[in-house]
């Protein structure tokens, strides 16, 4: 079958490419790209006014399968993903129970398989049940098919512990992806450390607390050669620590969530809304800077959603008592264009490196470029859509969005995975 | 009357409403005095005292309040309560909606609690204590005792003394006397401050002999050893060489400065023994005046202006 993409804005900094052309797909595959295209048979889209980026990879999603269905599930998560313009995600291992061994990893790609709507690349847990113990079975995931290590959702606590992993890890030249949380420091903690928590009356989570983490494991990355990716980094103090550390050539990569970003502490007020209780908090305002600050001058690698489903009923509990996280899937591509784009803070390149070239980069997922040859994974943006985030909006099964009630600019109106449609005209149709 | 239907904490009070809680208590107080204490105000109403963390100074000082005013109390305790079996609290509120009560008292374990009592529910909130955030009433009646005792509250320096980072007490005071335009100094070693106490509008200090001279009350907390993850100073006994209440202090203060404690009392740590049983010392003053301040609340809240005089 083939598809002629007419007159849309291609872009992709990878190969150089930004112009108003036409784009043919054959069998998955890009076969030409150029003006005035024609293809005797098959189908044609017409793209003005859009933008097709690179397909778009999310590499922080909770998926929630298997153990808490109820939340998330392959089957949904997947389709949240190509309706937030993603073609691939990764999967955290912190599932119930953990993926900590190579027929879990398995279990996930065959899930995947048969019900995704997007490319899923698993993560496994670096140690057993992600308790801090000993080493999950690396190897093992690795043979089925485990991208990159992480105990998301606490850390691994001790520093020695963590330097065994970082040796182990490195003979599969795969990078450890740290969640970066000291206990000891955080303790209790809900809220940003600081006006948030002596405002609103709750225990705080100390920038220090993930600072101390990042500084231990950037040296333990010297130390060991192991390629480590920092997660959801959340205050400026992290972007410091990893700008020395890419200075001084280290193989370090580190990722921000659009929440980060976008809000800070200052957006949590006396009505205790439990959809802003996230892990790592929200910082303050001018943490939110240096995070930017960072993305714009490389030393962020990506933007990663850390798409966090939770249950309403848990969600609704007292804020010290819900869980942490918001969803993230759907909502990051139209935040992005809404604050950077839209405000010309940044332009589509940049977008395009931020959410694909630079992810995938971070935890060694298989380019994509906009190219002759290559597999045709496609993201394709109308700048001009309207979005108001209600809970109806959602096509993921959690409703727990921090963006709630936000009116957004930009929207992913169509995802081409290896030439098929699983989003179109702002629908997921798989 | 007052401008908020809820007391969810100091926030919702306007310093005309703050007066006026004080005004409608002093002619409680008086009510209090008479051999028959009982007025027929509230009758027909019903008022929950929703207890869902242990409380017996706070719960009962409420209760006896609603039984003055011929309030219906009901008091849902956690231990009796469906809590201990799992029960969300937005669903123990939208039962006791159910049943149509007029006004809640919540007391919780946990910061914002009556803010979602007051999204499920059509009545009147009043905060009884959420986690380490707020304590309004507590606040009140403190405001209520120090006007009574030294006439006035404007330009008063209160030295509030000890664990201010997990005193919801402190939460309330500090911004009742802000309101008031009296003058709040935090006092206690930086182990036992907020991380931004600044924010709250307070003066800082972490040497009680420093200012005490300059205090005109002296507000001490109650050092609570259950709260804190880990202990935040070395002893009590070194806790109450650096921050202990005693004679020898309550000497260096000024001759009308009092000295004041939300109880329950630990003796001989943040206060001795000799001047908790002083005539500077305003504990059990502060006990009476929770009844009338917290009658005054009631009856604001629950538009009892409309029937008649409060006393």
């Amino acid at each position: 079958m083939a598809l002629l993409l007419k007159n849309a804005r291609v872009i992709d900094p990878a190969v150089g490419l930004d112009a108003v052309c036409d784009i043919v797909i054959r069998d998955g595959v890009i076969a030409e790209i150029g003006t005035d295209l024609k293809i005797p048979k098959g189908e044609t889209v017409e793209c003005a006014e859009k933008v097709v980026l690179p397909g778009l990879a999310d590499i922080h999603t909770h998926l929630r399968e298997p153990g808490r269905e109820d939340e998330e599930s392959v089957y949904s998560g997947t389709r949240a993903a190509a309706h937030g313009g993603f073609t691939a995600i990764c999967a955290m291992p912190n599932t119930e129970p953990v993926a900590d061994e190579g027929s879990s990893v398995r279990f996930l790609r065959e899930r995947a398989a048969a019900e995704g709507a997007v490319r899923v690349y698993p993560f496994g847990a670096i140690t057993a049940k992600q308790e801090g113990g000993g080493l999950a079975e690396i190897g093992d995931m690795v043979g089925e098919g485990a991208v990159a290590f992480s105990d998301d959702g606490h850390g691994v606590q001790s520093a020695g512990m963590m330097r065994m992993a970082m040796d182990y890890i490195k003979r599969f030249a795969v990078p450890v992806v740290s969640h970066c949380e000291d206990e000891s420091l955080v303790g209790r903690g809900v809220v940003n450390e600081g006006v948030v928590s002596t405002r609103l009356g709750m225990a705080g989570w100390p920038a220090a607390g993930e600072e101390v983490q990042v500084a231990r494991d950037i040296r333990l990355c010297e130390l060991t050669g192991c390629r480590l990716h920092l997660a959801h980094l959340s205050t400026a103090g992290s972007v410091e620590l990893v700008r020395q550390a890419k200075a001084a050539g280290l193989p370090v990569t580190c990722e921000v969530t659009p929440h980060h970003l976008f809000l800070t502490e200052d957006d949590l007020t006396e009505s205790y809304d439990t959809n802003l209780k996230m892990n790592p908090p929200l910082r303050t305002r001018e943490d939110a800077a240096a995070l930017l600050a960072g993305l714009i001058d490389g030393t962020v690698d990506c933007i990663a959603t850390d798409h966090a489903p939770h249950a309403p009923h848990e969600k609704a509990l007292e804020f010290e008592l819900a869980p942490f996280g918001t969803t993230g899937l759907e909502t990051a591509l139209s935040l992005v264009v809404t604050h950077l784009v839209a405000t010309k803070k940044a332009d589509w390149a940049q977008v395009a490196q931020w959410m694909s070239a630079g992810p995938r980069a971070a935890v060694g997922l298989p380019p994509v470029r906009i190219e002759v040859g290559a597999l045709a994974d496609l993201t394709i943006v109308d700048p001009e859509a309207r979005v108001e985030v209600t809970a109806e909006w959602f096509v993921g099964k959690s409703r727990n969005s921090a963006f709630l009630g936000h009116k957004l600019l930009g929207k992913a109106s169509d995802v081409l995975i290896g030439g098929y449609f699983a989003l179109r005209n702002g629908k997921v149709v798989v | 009357m007052l401008s908020s239907r809820h007391i969810l904490g100091m926030d919702d009070l306007t310093t005309d409403d703050i007066n006026r809680i004080l005004e409608t208590a002093e002619s409680f107080a008086a009510v209090n005095e008479r051999r028959i204490k009982k007025l027929p105000t509230l009758r027909g109403l019903t008022v929950v005292n929703l207890f869902l963390e242990p409380s017996t100074r706070t719960r009962t000082s409420f209760e006896i309040a609603a039984k003055r005013l011929s309030a219906d109390g009901i008091n849902f305790t956690a231990s009796a309560s469906a809590t201990v079996k799992g029960e969300s609290l937005r669903d123990t509120a939208a039962t006791l909606a159910a049943m149509s009560c007029d006004l809640v008292i919540i007391r919780h374990k946990y910061a914002g609690a009556p803010r979602i009592l007051s999204e499920m529910m059509d009545c009147s909130i009043v905060n009884g204590g959420d986690g380490i955030h707020q304590h309004p009433t507590q606040a009140l009646l403190d405001l209520y005792t120090m006007k009574q005792r030294l006439g006035h509250l404007e330009g008063l320096r209160v030295g509030i003394v000890g664990d201010i980072s997990h005193s919801r007490v402190a939460g309330s005071l500090i911004p009742a006397l802000l309101k008031v335009g009296a003058h709040p100094i935090v006092v206690g070693p930086p182990t036992l401050m907020p991380a931004r106490p600044d924010v709250l509008g307070a003066e800082v200090s972490w040497d009680l002999d420093e200012v005490l001279p300059t205090l005109d009350v002296a507000y001490m907390l109650r050092i609570q050893m259950e709260r804190a993850d880990a202990t935040p100073f070395p002893s009590l006994r070194e806790y109450a060489r650096f921050y202990g209440m005693n004679s020898v202090r309550l000497a260096a203060m000024k001759p009308a400065a009092i000295v004041m404690h939300p109880g329950p009392m630990n003796r001989g740590v943040e206060i001795s023994a000799d001047v908790a049983d002083s005539d500077r010392s305003l504990v059990l003053e502060q006990v009476e005046s929770g009844v009338a301040v917290r009658m005054a609340v009631m009856y604001l809240l629950l538009g009892g202006a409309d029937s008649g005089a409060a006393a």
